[in-house]
């Protein structure tokens, strides 16, 4: 071996190479609705994703669930074609038409070769427009989802999550029930409902068009003219939720799962919504905080103790505020040690902000990982809605990096003092009341209730 | 479509595929070692995916948790991941960043040992038991991905034991097997390397040469026990399970052509007419037409040696009991078997195939894990190439000889959970030779 060559030497980067998002435009129908299109050429598919601003969160109450199915039914048919017909000419086209609601909006959605795009946009278009919303099918999509809630009910991880939001939201915010409802909204939910909420919420007015991929935009357009243009214009009312806390103070809530081996933990309060001055701070304490693998709460749980397999902590992002939260799941002996070292990197968090080193990490990691989020059509297309749908600014992907960079310790201090709340944590665990119950009674963390799997208290533990 | 590749072998037997694309200022590292749970010794299931945790631990110029640290500060994303034949390792980074990440991948190649400590073993070990328990056994049907191994293959095959492990092996697990396994398997001439995405070729050749080329070969593994099985089971195979679980979920599994062969496409495309998308037959009748199921999965194994998995696994409606979810499975099933399949299902299907082919090749971790593949299966990673190709070429009648060959009552293995407290389960165990657990 010559002596020129030493391999035990960490090499030096080269200069970056230049990465641009994709350039996209806007263009607006007559009767409202928006186009957003950005042609990438890298593989000849293209994504259509429509969104609708048909949300869960436009659902009134006593609906819960009632946005999701009927983006679901959507695809159940139209005037023209069943349900197995309609999925069978999209299948035969190599893709396959997803829809669904989440809380701001629902979505249409889907991705084939640039050869079957002007097929599968007639199709796309003739399921939006003339949806059969068949009642078989309805109740078929109902039942399903009261099965998901059935299977919920022994599924650690998905039990957590929802009680989580249950005892973190003040009722009756939207917030406080899962994203397709609960199993009493859900089950209350008939064709009426779903056709009148179709009638006001499917409005060219509130939807925009995202086109990714293999196309130009000329041919985009007039591809949207042809078959969109003429849909009568009309625009949703506009609604939000109450993003409240339940609480003011501590609790501590145990769902019970008798001899289960681990605990699901979620620890957390009401975050913030996503459009925010203090957005980038919070995004970059976070990543220090529970967002990356080599985040504080991780390494602390997994390396040090290895409590867990993973810990991590989250703020979901919505238009109004959605829950921040840490989620792990824990060997059951060790659920009251495991949430100590949780409250402690919190608190440190917030008397003491990070590191120049832990700031260049989180800041160098996000603005270095950029180019790689956005390799596929259907990533591109996700942060073109994200952008429509919260209002962003046109730039906001071109100048993401450098927002990221700027972020300095203090803004982190500050962030970290203004958006964690420990006088205002919940914690959840699924986990066995026997084994875990004590310990965490023993933290002092704040009041202890004691649940079954539906949210019922035990009386045996009152 | 075409993916670039280019490949050649270091002096001391790495494998290298270079598949250069400029379309974005990324690359992708990605290496596999061609060892996964097969070749664990009895008493050490669960070694080989403990010992993937380990490569995150540090190399001798490589400190503890610095590997993750170094690949993120980058702006870069990394894993690894365990399967029954294989471990591979991987990393995507801004292409300025590859040279570190070639570093990092050739410094736990050649010179993990000298960052082992006890302390870091035991840290692991937790934590691959709350993995498991975390998967496996806080899982509903959690278990299926140890059972479904163990059904399909006798017990002194190299594919039967738990991938995940006991969690008395695993306690067991000491440095000393940590040294002899990296010894015996993590070698130049036991792995390959591909590099796909923005990069010069003979920059990123020099690179492999400087940091891979002074790594010694290894002195080669011990042969696997004979992987030989019959092509079929020959005779059906049946568990019941009772479970933590609310409502039956039932796995049929069959015994199929290994993966790289012509039939292996014939059997995934089978596999696609029964369970992938709305328009296949299992969700067409049992999901939309009978509704007396809530899920369906139809997927392979796709391993390269012995036999391949063919998975069916059906999950019921509510107040829908076992035996009757499973008769209508089976009903499916035999039509398929007896009648075959038609022109039109085989077009949707590769149809279908295709786009997610397509659509999975824009990233450049994915291509450079197919190409990884390729090489470590068959030396021969411009297959990726021909897959589209090998889909095109299947029949309805290649697809009808598989189903009346392979998914004949005599190759079911059957998995039945049911819920601990539900429908009584001696209608269930009805069935030939069930043993109840």
């Amino acid at each position: 071996m010559t002596a020129a060559i030493n391999t035990n030497q960490r090499p030096e980067p080269t200069s970056p190479r230049e990465y641009r998002f994709p350039r996209w435009q806007r263009h607006r129908l007559a009767n409202g609705m928006q186009l957003v299109i950005a042609p990438v050429r890298r593989l000849p598919i293209v994504t259509l994703s429509m969104l609708i601003d048909a949300g869960a969160v436009s659902e009134q109450s006593g609906q819960e669930g009632v946005a999701n199915l009927t983006a679901q039914a959507l695809v159940e048919g139209t005037t023209n074609l069943s349900g197995i017909e309609l999925a069978d000419r999209f299948e035969r086209l190599g893709g396959s038409l997803n829809a669904g609601a989440s809380w701001d909006f629902a979505t249409l959605t889907t991705t084939v070769l640039s050869e079957r795009l002007v097929d599968a946009f007639g199709l796309f278009t003739e399921v939006l427009r003339s949806p059969a919303l068949p009642e078989r099918e309805v109740l078929r999509l109902k039942t399903e989802r009261l099965v998901a809630l059935l299977q919920l009910r022994a599924e650690p991880r998905g039990l957590a999550d929802e009680m989580f939001a249950r005892f973190v939201y003040q009722q009756p915010s939207r917030y406080a029930l899962p994203e397709d409802g609960s199993a009493t909204s859900v089950a209350h939910i008939d064709l009426v409902q779903v056709e009148a909420f179709y009638r006001s919420r499917y409005l060219p007015g509130g939807m925009t068009l995202v086109v990714v991929g293999d196309v130009d935009a000329d041919s985009a357009i007039a591809l949207a003219e042809r078959t969109l243009g003429d849909w009568p214009a009309g625009t949703p009312v506009q609604v939000n939720t109450i993003d409240q806390p339940a609480r003011s103070t501590r609790a501590v809530h145990i769902v019970s799962k008798v001899d289960a081996p681990q605990s699901e933990i979620r620890l957390g309060h009401v975050g913030l919504p996503r459009v925010h001055p203090d957005h980038f701070p919070v995004l970059v304490m976070n990543a220090v905080l529970g967002g990356l693998f080599s985040s504080r709460i991780n390494l602390n749980l997994r390396e040090v103790h290895g409590y867990t397999y993973g810990a991590f902590s989250l703020f979901d992002w919505r238009r109004q505020a959605g829950p921040f939260y840490v989620s792990t799941a824990v060997k059951s002996e060790v659920t009251g040690d495991a949430v100590r070292e949780i409250l402690l990197e919190i608190d440190r968090m917030r008397s003491q902000g990070i590191g120049s080193d832990e700031l260049s990490l989180a800041t160098s990691y996000l603005d270095g990982v950029f180019p790689i989020k956005y390799e596929t059509t259907a990533a591109i297309a996700q942060a073109l809605s994200a952008l429509v749908v919260y209002g962003l600014a046109d730039d906001y992907f071109d100048t993401y990096r450098m927002s990221v960079r700027s972020v300095t310790i203090a803004d982190v201090l500050i962030a970290a003092e203004r958006h964690l709340h420990p006088e205002l944590l919940q914690l959840l665990v699924v986990g066995d009341p026997a084994a875990v119950r004590e310990p965490v009674e023993q933290l002092g963390f704040g009041a202890v209730g004691v649940y079954d799997s539906e949210g019922a208290a035990l009386p045996s533990y009152l | 479509m075409r993916i670039a590749v280019q490949s050649f072998t270091l002096s001391n037997g790495l494998f290298v595929t270079l598949s250069a694309d400029h379309s974005a200022p990324i690359v992708a590292v990605n290496l596999w070692y061609h060892v996964g749970s097969a070749n664990e010794r009895p008493g050490r299931t669960g070694f080989a995916h403990l010992f993937e945790h380990m490569l995150f631990q540090g190399s001798k110029n490589v400190g503890a948790n610095e590997h993750f640290e170094i690949v993120q500060r980058a702006g870069g994303t990394l894993n690894g991941s365990t399967w029954l034949d294989r471990t591979n390792y991987f990393e995507t980074v801004p292409s300025h960043q590859l040279a570190t990440a070639l570093w990092l991948e050739a410094d736990r190649m050649g010179q993990l040992l000298p960052a082992m400590t006890q302390g870091k073993l035991d840290t692991q070990r937790d934590v691959v038991k709350n993995e498991r328990r975390w998967s496996v056994d806080n899982q509903p049907y959690g278990t299926w991905w140890e059972r479904v191994p163990a059904i399909a293959f006798p017990p002194e095959h190299p594919f039967h034991h738990s991938l995940i492990g006991s969690m008395e092996d695993l306690s067991e697990a000491s440095l000393q097997d940590v040294e002899q396994f990296f010894a015996t398997y993590y070698t130049p001439d036991n792995a390959v390397l591909t590099i796909a995405g923005d990069f010069d070729p003979a920059d990123a050749t020099g690179l492999v040469e400087k940091y891979f080329g002074e790594i010694p070969r290894g002195a080669g593994k011990p042969a696997l026990a004979d992987m030989w099985v019959a092509p079929t089971f020959e005779e059906p195979k049946r568990l019941v399970i009772q479970d933590e679980v609310m409502l039956p979920r039932i796995y049929i599994v069959f015994r199929s052509p290994v993966f790289g062969t012509e039939e292996h496409y014939d059997a995934s495309v089978a596999g696609a007419i029964l369970g992938m998308g709305k328009g296949s037959r299992l969700v067409r009748t049992l999901v939309r037409e009978q509704q007396i199921a809530s899920e369906v999965n139809v997927f392979t194994f796709d391993l390269a040696k012995g036999a391949d998995l063919l998975v069916v696994d059906v999950t019921a409606q509510t107040g829908v009991t076992a035996a009757v979810l499973e008769h209508a499975i089976v009903q499916e099933i035999d039509s398929m078997q007896m009648l075959g399949v038609t022109d039109s299902e085989v077009e949707r299907a590769a149809a279908l195939i295709e786009t997610q082919f397509t659509v999975a090749m824009q990233s450049a971790g994915e291509r450079a894990d197919k190409l990884s593949m390729f090489a470590t299966y068959f030396r021969d990673p411009a297959l990726v190439n021909a897959q589209s190709e090998c889909y095109r070429r299947v029949t309805a009648a290649r697809v009808s000889r598989f189903a009346h060959d392979r998914l004949g009552a005599g190759n079911r293995a059957t998995l039945v959970y049911v819920p601990r407290d539900g429908a009584p389960v001696d209608e269930i165990l009805a069935g030939a030779g069930a043993n109840l657990e």
